[in-house]
């Protein structure tokens, strides 16, 4: 196969959504969740459900939104509902299957902040907050994070608790009786981290091509545990990576207005 | 008060009027504060927010937001502080005149422990399961754009609804502009009506949730969503913008018109 130019970012994306299953009802987050969904939705998984938290069911974006509620998520909509609706009947009513997440900071149970930096009466950095993903968090069948790999966004310790993935780790998210799983993996711009079953702290089980285990160790902010039988993702196909630039390029024609 | 509007419908052009009118010392209540509150809370008149999410959608921060909670510009500003879904509770418990409304939720954040005032745990009498408890959201007045009313005051919107129904049933006082007021709806039947006899006012502002958007009449403005960004970002830069294009317009319409002689697209 011939070698393909493409960046990690792009990678990071393509990795992300060979995660998501044809047919799965997916609520989506806004940024590289959001595209890694739609890249799913026009490759491998035609029939996966997309669903913002606006309340748009079944949205076919033709760009992608720069928002939550962009009018070309409604317009392509299969139903919209209210917000009182998309919260208490689907998401609490465990409908989806699968909840794809960004998030400024994790650490090494995939737990997540998106609040502050620093003290939460007087933070450094005040981030936008909770939104919906606490819920989504919570109530999606099976979560999926993704995030670029750096010490700033893998941090030991978290300043804040927005989200709420394995906890403390181990059967404390169990014995806490979420309806969900929680996180089933965490994809970055340099690989894959799925938790491991027992201790359910996050493992390198995947790195993409061309990264090395010592780069990934040195962007982590805790002591990253790599799985013996590590993996190297597939590069992207040539199909996969016409599709998102074909999608980002439109994208960027759309946001840019005139 | 409340000017709700989940990305759809933002009421802007209400929320430029109580910046001119001078208003200090509201609580405002949104879910998503978005470029609207962002306004507001810069010039000054807002002493706490009630939110679920405080960022300016795919862009980055609200600096005047952030300004404010980081370092107490122009005032300090005090915050109740939710998720989505509590915050969608709370509005339908107002509507439905309960003291407070129920979920499966705040399970895992830390949220919980900042806001014990609004957020408590109850025991399901049924099951025993440990249950979200959020206080619920009366507003004294609720403001909305809608896309239209007719001559009696009865308003219809449609596209992403948000939160709106549930504000307006649960605030003492709504307040509604819209786009145009016509003879007749011509309102299919189950659409998303607001009858005259629980709304105070009915305002016609046309375009008054731009850079948000109306459905069936102008698309969301992105571009203007990130050249607020750099708007935002700095406060003098930010006041003499205001003052250039809102304080200085007696209506929206004089604004959307100052945008437009800088050769900004609305």
């Amino acid at each position: 196969m011939s070698e393909t130019a493409y960046t990690s970012d792009e990678m990071m994306t393509i990795a992300a959504a060979r995660m998501v299953r044809n047919g799965a009802a997916c609520f989506v987050g806004v940024g590289l969740p959001s595209a890694a969904t739609n890249l799913a939705r026009l490759t491998h998984a035609p029939d996966a459900v997309l669903i913002y938290e606006s309340g748009t069911i079944g949205t076919r974006p033709k760009v992608l939104p720069l928002s939550i509620g962009d009018d070309e998520l409604a317009d392509t909509a299969d139903v919209l509902v209210s917000l009182v609706e998309i919260f208490t009947y689907w998401l609490q009513g465990e409908r989806i299957d699968l909840g794809f997440l960004g998030a400024a900071q994790i650490d090494k149970f995939a737990n997540i902040n998106s609040t502050v930096i620093g003290d939460y009466r007087s933070p450094s950095t005040r981030l936008p907050g909770a939104g919906g993903a606490p819920a989504i968090a919570a109530s999606c069948g099976e979560i999926l994070i993704t995030l670029r790999h750096n010490k700033r966004a893998m941090v030991q310790k978290l300043d804040f608790r927005t989200s709420g993935g394995h906890m403390e780790g181990g059967d404390s998210r169990a014995k806490m009786r979420f309806p969900g799983k929680g996180p089933i993996a965490v994809i970055t711009d340099l690989g894959i981290m799925t938790p491991d079953p027992v201790t359910k702290e996050l493992t390198l089980t995947s790195i993409h091509p061309g990264v090395a285990v010592e780069k990934v160790i040195e962007n982590t902010g805790w002591p990253l545990k790599v799985a013996p039988e590590l993996k190297t993702t597939p590069p992207p196909t040539e199909t996969e990576l016409a599709v998102l630039r074909d999608l980002q390029e439109r994208t960027a024609k759309a946001h840019a207005g005139g | 008060m409340a000017l709700e509007g989940f990305t759809h419908l933002a009421p802007c052009a209400a929320g430029h009027e109580i910046i001119r009118q001078g208003r200090r010392d509201l609580t405002l209540i949104r879910m998503t504060p978005d470029i609207v509150y962002d306004q507001m809370i810069g010039m000054g008149c807002a002493k706490k927010v009630v939110f679920s999410w405080g960022g300016n959608p795919g862009v980055g921060s609200l600096h005047r937001f952030r300004e404010a909670v980081e370092k107490g510009w122009p005032n300090p500003l005090e915050i109740d502080e939710h998720e989505h879904a509590g915050m969608a509770t709370r509005y339908a418990a107002g509507a439905s005149h309960l003291p407070f409304g129920m979920l499966r939720g705040y399970l895992g954040t830390d949220l919980a422990q900042f806001n014990t005032e609004t957020v408590k745990f109850v025991d399901c009498p049924f099951t025993g399961e440990r249950l979200a408890a959020v206080s619920a959201i009366r507003p004294d007045v609720a403001v909305i754009h809608a896309q239209k009313a007719d001559r009696k005051g009865n308003v219809m919107m449609w596209g992403l609804l948000g939160a709106q129904k549930e504000v307006v049933l649960a605030s003492k006082r709504a307040i509604v502009t819209v786009e145009e007021i016509v003879d007749d709806l011509h309102a299919p039947m189950n659409a998303a009506i607001i009858p005259s006899w629980v709304i105070a006012a009915v305002c016609e502002v046309k375009r008054g949730a731009f850079p948000s958007y109306a459905h069936g009449y102008y698309g969301r403005n992105n571009a203007y969503y990130k050249y607020w960004d750099g708007v935002s970002r700095d406060r003098e830069t930010f006041l003499a913008w205001m003052d250039k294009h809102v304080m200085r317009s007696k209506d929206f319409s004089e604004f959307l018109q100052s945008l437009e002689a800088e050769g900004l697209h609305v």
